[in-house]
C-alpha cells in the first residue's frame, strides 16, 4: 500500500452513467432473418395454396410479410435506425433477385435448350446442303468473327483517335459539336446503322452488295461511339499531375500521350473496347440487311453474303423447315454459343484490366 | 550547367486576370533562391512561368523577359519543349509514373527525348541519379518493382531523380517537402544543398526555417488584396532578409505576424 506524499488534484468527474449515453442496445438473435423469411415463406404458401396457387401472388407476400415483420420485430428490439436498415436491405435485396430472374430464366432456357445440339459437329459442319437434322454452325461462327473483327479493326483506330482529340486536343465548337455527334450516334437504332451501310454500298459498288464488310461497317457505326465515350472517361481519369510531370522532362505533347496517358488508361480502354466488341457480336438487325446469310463458309468478306451466329439463329428459328426440331435445336445452340462468346469477351476484359492495371505492388 | 535566368518586367495572366505583376530579378546560378509568400500571391503561377508550364492552361500568357543564357525564353520561335528541357521541375505532389517501375521512372525522360541510349550508359544514369537523390540504397534491389508502391517521401526523391537524369541546368521546386514527415524533409534538404553545387535551384516554400537553412537568397511575394496580382516586394540574400529586411511587410511575415 502506498500512499501519495503529495496532495494532487482532484481529477476531474465525470457524469453519472445516464440513459442518452447507452451504447449497448438490444438485437435480434443471429438467424432471426433466417427465421423471419422461413416464417414468412410458411404463411404465403398457406394464403396462396388457400387461394389457388399463383407464384406471383406467393413472392409478394414473401417480401412484404417478411419485410414488415422483421420492421416491426427490430423495431421493438432494436431500435428505429435498425428496423428501418433492415427493412431497406430486405427490399433492395428483393428487387435485386427480382431484377436478376430473366437474366437467370434466359441463361438456363438457352442452356438447356442448346445443349442438345452443342457438340463437335456443330462447331465443324456448315449447312451446305444439309436439309433437316445434321449439319452445323462453322459458317456462321466464321462469319460473326470476320465481322465484328473487322469492325473491331476500324472502330478503335477512330473511336481512340476521338477520345484522344476530345480530351487532349478539342476546344471550342469542334469538340462541342463532336460530342453532340456522338451522342446521336449512340442512340442510333442498328437497323438504321444497317440500313446505312447497305445504301453506303448500293451507292458506291451498286445495288445489292451484300457482304461481310458492309455489316462491318454497320457494327462500326454502332461500335464508334462507344469506344468514344468509354475511352474519353478513361483518357480523363488519368491525372493531370502525370501529364505535367512528363511536358517538365522536356516531352513533346504527343509523346506525352503516347508514352504517358495512353499507357495509364490502357486497362480501362481495353475494357471499353471489349465491352463494346460483345455489344456488337450479338447484333442481328444490321446484318441481315448488309450481310445477309448463307448456308456455306465464306471467309472472304469483300464478296459474296456471310452467315453469322444472330443470323443464323434467326432464320433456323424464324423460319423452319419440316420437321422443325433440328432447325430449331440449331437456333438455340448458335444463341448458346453467342452468349459464350460474349461470356468470354467479358472474362478477356476483367483479366485486360487486372493485367494493365497500374500496379502498386508485384 | 548551372545557368542564371535573369527575369524582367514578368507579367502573368490567367485569361484577363492578371495572377503575378510586374517582376524583376535575377536568379543566381549554383545557389538556392527561395520564394515565400501568403498563400495566393502567385509564387506556384510565377514558378511555373520559369519553364513555360504556365501556357499548358487554357488562355494563360505571360508578358517580359526571362533571359537564360543571352536567349529570352519567351521570344518567339523558342519552343516551349526545349525550355523544359532545360529548365526541369519537381512537384509539390508526388507524381511517379504510375506504370512504369522504379528504374523506367528515372529514365523516362531520357527514353521519351532520346531515339536511342544504350542500355549501359541508361543503368550508369539511372544509378548516377538515384544516388544524387539519395534514393540509391533504398530501392537498388527493387528497381524493377513500381515506382508508385515506395513511400511518399522516397517518390519525392524518385522524382527528383526523374527530374535531375535528363540534367537540366535549373531545377524548379514548388512546395517539395510540404507532404513529407521531418526526416524525408531533411533528406530532400540536404539533397538540394548538394545539387547546388551543379545546379540553379528555384524553391517555393511555405516553411520560414527551410527557407532560412537551404536558401542563399529568399524573395518574398505578396498580394495587395483578393483580386489584387501578387507581386515581388523584395529579394536579397537570404541572411539580410531574415535579419534586416527593407520592408516592413516582409518583417511582419517572416516574424509571423501576418499571412
Ligand atoms: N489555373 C488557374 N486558373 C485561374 N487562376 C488561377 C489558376 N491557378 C491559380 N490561379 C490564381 O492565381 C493566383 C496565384 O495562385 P498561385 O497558385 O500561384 O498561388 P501560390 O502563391 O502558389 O499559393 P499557395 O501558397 O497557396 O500555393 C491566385 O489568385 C489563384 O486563384
Ligand atoms: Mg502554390
Amino acid at each position: 500500500m502506498s500512499t501519495p506524499t503529495k496532495s494532487r488534484p482532484a481529477p476531474p468527474e465525470t457524469d453519472p452513467p445516464g440513459d442518452s449515453t447507452r451504447l449497448v442496445r438490444g438485437s435480434l438473435p443471429r438467424r432471426a432473418s433466417w427465421g423471419a423469411l422461413g416464417a414468412a415463406t410458411l404463411v404465403a404458401a398457406v394464403v396462396a395454396a388457400l387461394t389457388g396457387f399463383s407464384v406471383t401472388l406467393f413472392v409478394l407476400l414473401v417480401v412484404v410479410l417478411y419485410t414488415a415483420g422483421m420492421y416491426v420485430w427490430s423495431r421493438s428490439a432494436e431500435g428505429r435506425r435498425k428496423a428501418a436498415d433492415r427493412a431497406f436491405t430486405s427490399v433492395v435485396t428483393s428487387a435485386f433477385l427480382i431484377a436478376l430472374t430473366p437474366l437467370i430464366s434466359v441463361v438456363i432456357t438457352v442452356i438447356s435448350r442448346g445443349a442438345e445440339r452443342f457438340d463437335g459437329k456443330f462447331f465443324s459442319y456448315s449447312m451446305r446442303g444439309v436439309v433437316g437434322d445434321g449439319g452445323g454452325a462453322y459458317h456462321a461462327i466464321t462469319g460473326t468473327l470476320i465481322t465484328s473483327g473487322l469492325a473491331t479493326l476500324m472502330s478503335v483506330p477512330i473511336g481512340l483517335a476521338t477520345a484522344v482529340y476530345l480530351v487532349e486536343y478539342g476546344r471550342g465548337r469542334l469538340a462541342k459539336s463532336i460530342t453532340f455527334f456522338v451522342d446521336v450516334m449512340t442512340g442510333i437504332p442498328s437497323i438504321v446503322a444497317g440500313l446505312f451501310a447497305y445504301a453506303l454500298f448500293t451507292l458506291v459498288f451498286g445495288a445489292g452488295t451484300i457482304n461481310g464488310f458492309a455489316g462491318a461497317v454497320a457494327l462500326s457505326v454502332l461500335m464508334i461511339p462507344i469506344v468514344v465515350r468509354s475511352s474519353e472517361e478513361m483518357i480523363k481519369l488519368v491525372p493531370d499531375d502525370l501529364r505535367e510531370a512528363a511536358f517538365a522532362l522536356g516531352t513533346p505533347k504527343w509523346k506525352v500521350i503516347l508514352r504517358v496517358v495512353l499507357p495509364t488508361a490502357v486497362a480501362g480502354i481495353s475494357t471499353g473496347v471489349t465491352l463494346a466488341i460483345a455489344r456488337v457480336v450479338g447484333e442481328t438487325a444490321p446484318l441481315l440487311i448488309a450481310t445477309g446469310t448463307t448456308a456455306s463458309t465464306n471467309f472472304n468478306p469483300f464478296s459474296g453474303q456471310m452467315a453469322t451466329l444472330s443470323v443464323f439463329s434467326y432464320y433456323e428459328y424464324a423460319s423452319p423447315g419440316v420437321p422443325p426440331e433440328p432447325y430449331l435445336a440449331r437456333a438455340w445452340t448458335a444463341a448458346l454459343t453467342l452468349m459464350l462468346i460474349v461470356m468470354v469477351l467479358n472474362l478477356v476484359a476483367r483479366s485486360i484490366s487486372l493485367f494493365f492495371a497500374p500496379k502498386t505492388r508485384s | 550547367m548551372a545557368k542564371r535566368i535573369e527575369v524582367e518586367d514578368l507579367d502573368i495572366y490567367y485569361g484577363s486576370f492578371r495572377a503575378v505583376r510586374n517582376v524583376s530579378m535575377t536568379i543566381h546560378p549554383r545557389a538556392i533562391t527561395a520564394l515565400i509568400g501568403p498563400s495566393g500571391c502567385g509564387k506556384s503561377t510565377y514558378l511555373r512561368a520559369l519553364n513555360r508550364m504556365h501556357e499548358l492552361i487554357p488562355a494563360a500568357r505571360v508578358e517580359g523577359r526571362v533571359v537564360m543564357d543571352e536567349q529570352d525564353l519567351y521570344a518567339p520561335g523558342v519552343d516551349p519543349v526545349d525550355v523544359r528541357k532545360h529548365v526541369g521541375m519537381v512537384f509539390q505532389r508526388p507524381n511517379p509514373f504510375p506504370t512504369m517501375s522504379v528504374y523506367e521512372n528515372v529514365a523516362a525522360g531520357l527514353r521519351l527525348n532520346h531515339k536511342r541510349i544504350r542500355k549501359s550508359e541508361l543503368d550508369g544514369i539511372v544509378e548516377e541519379s538515384l544516388r544524387g537523390a539519395n534514393l540509391w540504397e533504398e530501392v537498388k534491389d527493387r528497381l524493377g518493382k513500381p515506382g508508385s508502391g515506395l513511400s511518399g517521401g522516397q517518390q519525392q526523391r524518385l522524382c527528383i531523380a526523374r527530374a535531375i537524369a535528363v540534367k537540366p541546368d535549373v531545377l524548379l521546386m514548388d512546395e517539395p517537402c510540404s507532404a513529407l514527415d521531418p526526416i524525408s524533409t531533411h533528406a530532400i534538404e540536404d539533397l538540394m544543398a548538394e545539387l547546388k553545387e551543379n545546379y540553379t535551384i528555384v524553391i517555393v516554400t511555405h516553411n520560414m526555417q527551410q527557407a532560412a537553412r537551404v536558401s542563399n537568397y529568399t524573395g518574398f511575394f505578396n498580394i495587395g488584396g483578393t483580386g489584387e496580382p501578387g507581386e515581388l516586394v523584395e529579394i536579397d540574400e537570404t541572411p539580410t532578409i531574415f535579419s534586416t529586411p527593407t520592408h516592413t511587410d516582409t518583417e511582419e511575415y517572416i516574424s509571423g505576424r501576418f499571412g
